[in-house]
């Protein structure tokens, strides 16, 4: 079995498998009880697939995730102990959107760290600039009284 | 004999290449003609050889010849013959053969094309060309070759995936790979510059065609992808920040950032190192995504452990690869002298800022997609990265950028001024402020990014429009005038009015199906009836059938919208017994304003009843339309005349005598 779910992960493009996720008989009749379930599921890993919510998955361990989900909030669970009911259970792993703590800092502050990165470079980037600018102009020497003469002579005759 | 052949073909290419990759380079160093003369014939011959190589591996997939092991793992004699042939594809081995192909081709066109470039520098183009080549052409005769021959033959194949036997991924692979590939030109330039120490407009001009090319081919491949997932795994889902996904999306992110430091390469003679270091980055990623893909290391650690040979292979390439160049860059990259200066405030500025947006955006992909991998490998915990992830981070990146698109074309070169170029999108901003405000009169219980996401596609497509308004003085001079104006406008510029204007259909198009998609899920009786989004579907009953290697059950679906029939849809099951795989096709009726969807699944009771999924997604055709144009942008930039004439000369003076307009 392992091989096989192996094999099929490794064919071509690690294809998601194929998804016949919540089934009718899953559905709550509370539609805003169903609706937190569906929300919950979102954010949930299926174990055993490549990455997939178990709101997308049709694994079996998906349903069985589904339902327990479910049957949590049936029994009056908020959203929050829901999840951590699952997590206590299956681990951190389980979670789509890895929590905020110190394995996980460079993983959540490592864009914002590039973004400064990349404003401070074009700040220097651009500071370095003005200093080429600013040294182009310091060597270059203002005109000689007769270059001046001869730039108005030739600025005449080009309007006349 | 013919998987002998295309084995003994391959080899050959191996040896063509090595020789490609260094007599050349080393003609080119000592400037001995016939050794730099070399580069040309080498690779044409390679390419020649690959494509016998790649034509027996279709001709042993066409006849099903279950000798050679490759056929037998993704063939079956009743598979029709279009997937026989995207079989040659559709598994590891075929994929790379493909990737090389692609590769050779590419480097005989630049063979063939180059002929107003200097022949040392195009001799350092192929040369490096070759040695990409070669790092591929022993992947594949060491770990992956797909000419291998089993003993005893089995009587008939174990069939392709039945999710892959489709036109979609039939087309995807050779898509990407285009496009990876074709960021292996940019490639080549780059480090044939730093060898040379040389960038200049002319650079410039070569490699914008080149990169232009691999982004249209990109853009398709993923947009082709996304359509795939869309029709075919059966719930409307087309994004998925799979790993898979965003290693296709990273060369993406990384290419379209290339392209627009090139222009400036190109206009301004400027952000020189920059550009030749993001082209490393594109083709970097390129590489990183076909083998991230390929080694299985995605799957978990352990798979990556499972095959050694590959993995191992691959690392070291990719260590040699993006390693070596880098280093080249940072020995070489500070003698790139850079000539035009610039504000912070001007169109260079705000390509540099785009640079900075994508850059950031590609990295970003890049660690959510790693940092599993990477905390796994140094004994951390076990941890998920997936889509919260990414919308977190992607989401607020792109924002800006977005806003900032709009501006950045109003902008002059050197120099620009904010005032003017704001005064003139003040009717814009109003336009997407009252866009925005109707979104969410309509949609008050929907999330509010779609309100946002609305009003951003606005904000983008109709600026885009008022800066094409502005450049071919529409209602400001005569009709004739503009007329003549429209006519006059580059192609490079159309290009870009595209590529931003596809992009904000785009926009529109992910903000609808993301945030206001209906669901039902349920059992239906035939003849039962579904309100979905005001659409009322009736379930008429299933059908079972045949198909030429699978089973089928057609359900059919009547819907109606206030009582007035709007369509009839057939939605399938099958079920592929070689692998015993379901696959579902589902009904997809497309409208301007969304999409009806219908999805048949499992029989449920005796009565004829079936689960079925019903969807209406909003606005989701957008997505694929504003792809479309995209990628129409790319192609007409492509042909833009700058392209082909190479190097720029000046105007002959005004005195002569004016050519008559074509």
């Amino acid at each position: 079995m392992k091989s096989r779910i192996l094999f099929l992960a490794l064919v071509i493009f690690l294809i998601p498998a194929q998804g016949f996720a919540v089934s009718p008989d899953e559905v709550l009749d509370d539609p805003v009880l169903e609706e937190r379930a569906r929300e919950i599921s979102k954010g949930l890993r299926c174990l055993v697939c490549q990455n997939q919510s178990i709101d997308d998955s049709d694994a079996g361990l998906a349903r069985d995730l589904r339902l327990l989900v479910r049957e949590r909030l049936v029994a009056g669970d908020s959203d929050e102990e829901v999840v951590n009911y699952i997590v206590s259970r299956y681990g951190e792993f389980v979670l789509l959107r890895p929590p905020f703590k110190l394995g996980t800092l460079v993983l959540w502050l490592g864009p914002l760290f590039l973004v400064l990165i990349g404003l401070v470079s074009i700040v220097i980037f651009f500071r370095r600039n003005r200093e080429a600018v600013d040294r182009k102009k310091a060597t270059v020497l203002p005109l000689s009284d007769m270059e001046q003469r001869r730039l108005r002579k030739i600025l005449k005759e080009r309007v006349t | 004999m013919s998987a002998e052949l295309g084995h003994f073909a391959l080899i050959l290419a191996l040896f063509v290449a090595i020789v490609q990759a260094t007599l050349p380079l080393i003609g080119a160093q000592r400037n001995y003609a016939p050794w730099i003369a070399l580069s040309k014939p080498t690779a044409y011959c390679q390419f020649a050889l690959v494509a016998i190589s790649f034509a027996s591996l279709t001709h042993l997939h066409v006849t099903s010849d279950f000798s050679v092991l490759n056929v037998v793992q993704n063939s079956h004699t009743a598979k029709p013959m279009l997937y026989k042939i995207a079989g040659v594809w559709g598994n590891h081995e075929g994929s790379l053969l493909l990737w090389v192909q692609i590769l050779s081709l590419f480097g005989a066109a630049v063979a063939l094309f180059g002929a107003n470039l200097p022949p040392a520098f195009r001799s350092r183009v192929l040369a490096v060309q070759a040695m990409i080549a070669v790092g591929f052409y022993l992947f594949i005769l060491i770990t992956s070759n797909p000419f291998e021959r089993i003993m005893p033959p089995p009587l008939n194949g174990r069939d392709l995936n039945p999710l892959l036997q489709d036109m979609g991924l039939a087309l995807h692979p050779p898509m990407l790979y285009l496009g990876y590939v074709g960021f292996s030109i940019a490639f080549s330039f780059a480090i044939a510059a730093l060898i040379e120490g040389r960038v200049d407009a002319a650079w410039a001009r070569w490699v914008r065609p080149w990169t232009l090319a691999a982004w249209m081919f990109l853009t398709a491949g993923n947009a082709l992808g996304s359509w795939w997932a869309y029709y075919e795994l059966g719930w409307g889902g087309w994004w998925f920040w799979d790993p898979v996904e965003n290693a296709s999306f990273m060369p993406w992110l990384a290419g379209t950032a290339l392209l627009h430091s090139a222009v400036v390469v190109e206009k301004r003679d400027t952000l020189k190192g920059w550009t030749v270091l993001l082209a490393i980055i594109a083709f970097s990623m390129s590489l990183l995504g076909t083998f991230l893909v390929r080694s299985g290391v995605l799957t978990s650690v352990h798979a990556f452990a499972t095959d050694p040979a590959r993995g191992v292979f691959i690392l070291a390439l990719l260590i040699i690869v993006i390693g070596g160049s880098l280093a080249l860059f940072a020995w070489r990259g500070p003698q790139l002298k850079s000539g035009g200066l610039f504000q912070p405030i001007s169109r260079e500025g705000a390509l540099l800022f785009n640079n900075l947006g994508m850059t950031v955006a590609a990295a970003a992909v890049l660690l959510g997609t790693l940092y599993p991998l990477f905390l796994d490998a140094i004994g951390g915990s076990k941890i998920s990265v997936g889509a919260p992830f990414f919308n977190a981070v992607f989401i607020p990146l792109m924002i800006p950028l977005i806003i900032a698109m709009a501006i950045g074309p109003l902008l002059n070169w050197k120099r620009g001024d904010l005032i003017p170029a704001l005064t003139r999108l003040k009717l814009v901003f109003l336009i997407s402020i009252v866009a925005g405000a109707a979104t969410w009169a309509m949609e008050m219980d929907g999330p509010f990014m779609g309100v946002i996401g609305i009003a951003l596609a606005v904000w983008l497509g109709a600026s885009t429009l008022a800066e094409l308004a502005g450049r071919i003085h529409l209602f400001r001079a005569g009709p004739a005038e503009t007329l003549r104006r429209l006519g006059r406008v580059p192609r490079a510029t159309w290009g870009m009015t595209l590529g931003h204007f596809g992009l904000a259909l785009a926009i529109a198009g992910m903000t609808g199906a993301a945030s206001w998609k209906v669901e039902s899920i349920q059992a239906m009786k035939p003849g039962e009836m579904v309100n979905v989004g005001g659409y009322e579907f009736t379930f008429d009953g299933a059908q079972q059938g045949k198909g030429p290697n699978y089973d089928i059950v057609t359900g059919k679906f009547t819907v109606r919208r206030d009582g007035e029939k709007v369509v009839d849809m057939l939605a399938e099951k099958r079920i592929y017994p070689v692998r015993n795989m379901p696959t579902t096709e589902a009904a997809i009726h497309t409208m301007i304003s969304g999409d009806l969807y219908a999805v048949i699944g499992d029989p449920e009771g005796a009565d004829g009843a079936y689960v079925t999924r019903l969807y209406f997604n909003p606005l989701v055709v957008w997505m694929w339309i504003g792809a479309i144009v995209m990628v129409l942008g790319g192609a007409i930039s492509v042909t833009d005349v700058r392209h082909r004439i190479g190097v720029p000369h000046r105007r002959r003076p005004a005195t002569a005598a004016k050519p008559a307009e074509a």
